[in-house]
């Protein structure tokens, strides 16, 4: 009965699940682990994607939104194509990384300054901007890499794979106006 | 054969090499190819982790576009790809998701119906409708005697692999041994190269990206070829930086499979973009397969 009230009470859990497509899924994890047994980049989590799910269901939200493990993912599917339980990890973590960036709750990662700076650029020219972001996110993130990162944009630039202008695309209104709309509908729930 | 074609950014410019080699190569098997005028950005995976809603109408923007007398749309990246193929799902799925995105796309008068375009790898559309014979066809120069590593990544096996197996998928094997190549079996070929993780946590990505460097090379690998931008630009591009970071010498020219392709079909290697990687792939091909090295000292 007490499981029971919990399970219903579980705000969190329910966010998480309506926030990811076959979300609904999670309530069938087994906990047997094999998601972070085949994540290429388990050794840097802090907690695995099955701990994560774990403390989910428990309710954890801070634990969970503050956890390093999304800013590791390296979207390889992996685990969920091995999951026995057909559970979307993968999706999962996206939806986790948006929350802990629309709350700002992530720490000691340049993960969604990366991702901020990439999207910038779409919004801004349709196309994104290698040389942009390799510049703009380097500079302002971490000067010291983009010092290492000289010499390889050098060797890139000469072999014609770095170009210093972004495209833009020609209709670049019409994405604007989609881009603007689809944020006014995410913003209503 | 006709397709949508949908190059993405990266195929503009940093793998140019993959674009020249694409339409080099469909242009002999007969796979016509029709840009998608005006084609805009996937958001790679920087868009899903804000805001999937804004990432899918910016990926169906595409979708909507695609000639409608066109039926299927070819990608040859594999975050395009994916991400293509997952916002024709997502909205064929859930119909209130496919309801908001098309509300997005209307603000731009466009509409889109899930279903409407079928997202295609180039690999597929070589191994499946080209297929065995018409590629065995157009060999001219077998890659007899040179040993080739397929990496086929993550994003075009995982997670809708098809009719491949997500683990330990074969069409890009196939394909080389009807161009004559040795196909290096290793254990690595659809693991992670780290993705855009060479610009958040360099150890971490480093660490992916030596493992496949090693076991190719382990296996006897004289190059490696692979179907994703990303992937390339992490294995050639920060081969260098990786040898440094691990005290290693590994020297493995990495190419995409559509550039080994075109060599096998006796193309010119400069218009299949030979020359833009950092570890030069030409010598070790020329120096490997079977009387090439002869005809290029004519």
């Amino acid at each position: 009965m007490a499981a029971a009230t919990v399970a219903e009470n579980n705000t969190f859990r329910n966010e998480v699940m309506a926030e990811t497509p076959n979300g609904h899924r999670m309530l069938h994890c087994l906990q047997c682990g094999t998601c972070g047994g085949s994540c290429p980049s388990g050794a840097d989590m802090e907690l695995t994607p099955r701990a994560l799910i774990a403390l989910i269901n428990a309710g954890q939200r801070d634990r969970v939104l503050s956890a390093n493990t999304m800013w590791a993912c390296v979207s390889c599917y992996y685990c969920t194509v091995r999951c026995p339980q057909e559970i979307p990890v993968t999706d999962i973590i996206y939806t986790l990384k948006r929350l802990s960036i629309a709350e700002r709750r992530y720490k000691d990662t340049d993960a969604p300054a990366l991702a901020k700076t990439f999207t910038d650029f779409v919004d801004k020219y349709g196309r994104s901007f290698e040389f942009g972001l390799a510049t703009g996110y380097h500079l302002l993130s971490r000067p010291l890499s983009a010092l290492k990162m000289g010499p390889m944009g050098f060797s890139m630039f000469t072999r014609g794979r770095m170009s210093l202008l972004p495209t833009k695309i020609r209709n670049i209104g019409q994405l604007q106006a989609i881009i603007h709309k689809a944020r006014e509908i995410g913003a209503r729930r | 054969m006709k397709y949508a074609y949908y190059p993405g950014c990266s195929l503009e410019c940093n793998a140019a090499a993959y674009d020249m080699s694409v339409r080099e190569v469909a242009d002999l098997l007969g796979i016509r190819l029709q840009e998608i005028d005006d084609w805009n950005c996937c958001g790679a995976t920087e868009y899903f982790s804000q805001d999937e809603l804004t990432a899918t109408a910016v990926i169906a923007r595409n979708l909507a576009l695609v000639d409608p007398q066109l039926k299927q749309v070819v990608a040859p990246c594999a975050a395009c790809y994916l991400n293509l193929k997952k916002t024709d799902r997502l909205m064929a799925e859930h119909a209130d998701f496919n309801q908001k995105v098309n509300e997005a796309l209307a603000a731009g008068g466009l509409h889109y119906r899930p279903g409407t375009v079928q997202v295609r790898h180039m690999l597929d559309v070589i191994c499946d409708d080209i297929g065995e014979a018409a590629v065995r066809d157009k060999v001219v120069k077998p890659l007899n005697g040179l040993r080739v590593a397929p990496y086929y990544g993550c994003q075009v096996v995982r997670p809708y692999p098809g009719d491949e197996n997500p683990e330990y998928p074969m069409k890009m094997d196939h394909l080389l041994s009807w161009l004559g190549a040795e196909v290096v079996d290793y254990p690595v070929k659809a693991h992670c190269c780290g993705g855009h993780m060479t610009q958040i946590s360099e150890p971490q990505a480093f660490e992916l990206i030596r493992r496949l460097l090693q076991s190719a090379q382990d296996y006897d690998a004289d190059l490696i070829v692979c179907m994703c931008p990303m992937c390339q630009l992490n294995l050639d591009g920060y081969q260098g930086r990786v040898n440094g970071y691990f005290n290693t010498e590994f020297k493995l020219p990495i190419v995409y499979f559509t550039q080994i392709m075109g060599i096998a079909f006796g193309l010119d290697p400069k218009k299949l973009g030979f020359g833009k990687e950092l570890v030069a792939a030409l010598p070790v091909v020329r120096a490997k397969v079977n009387g090439l090295a002869a005809q290029a000292a004519q």
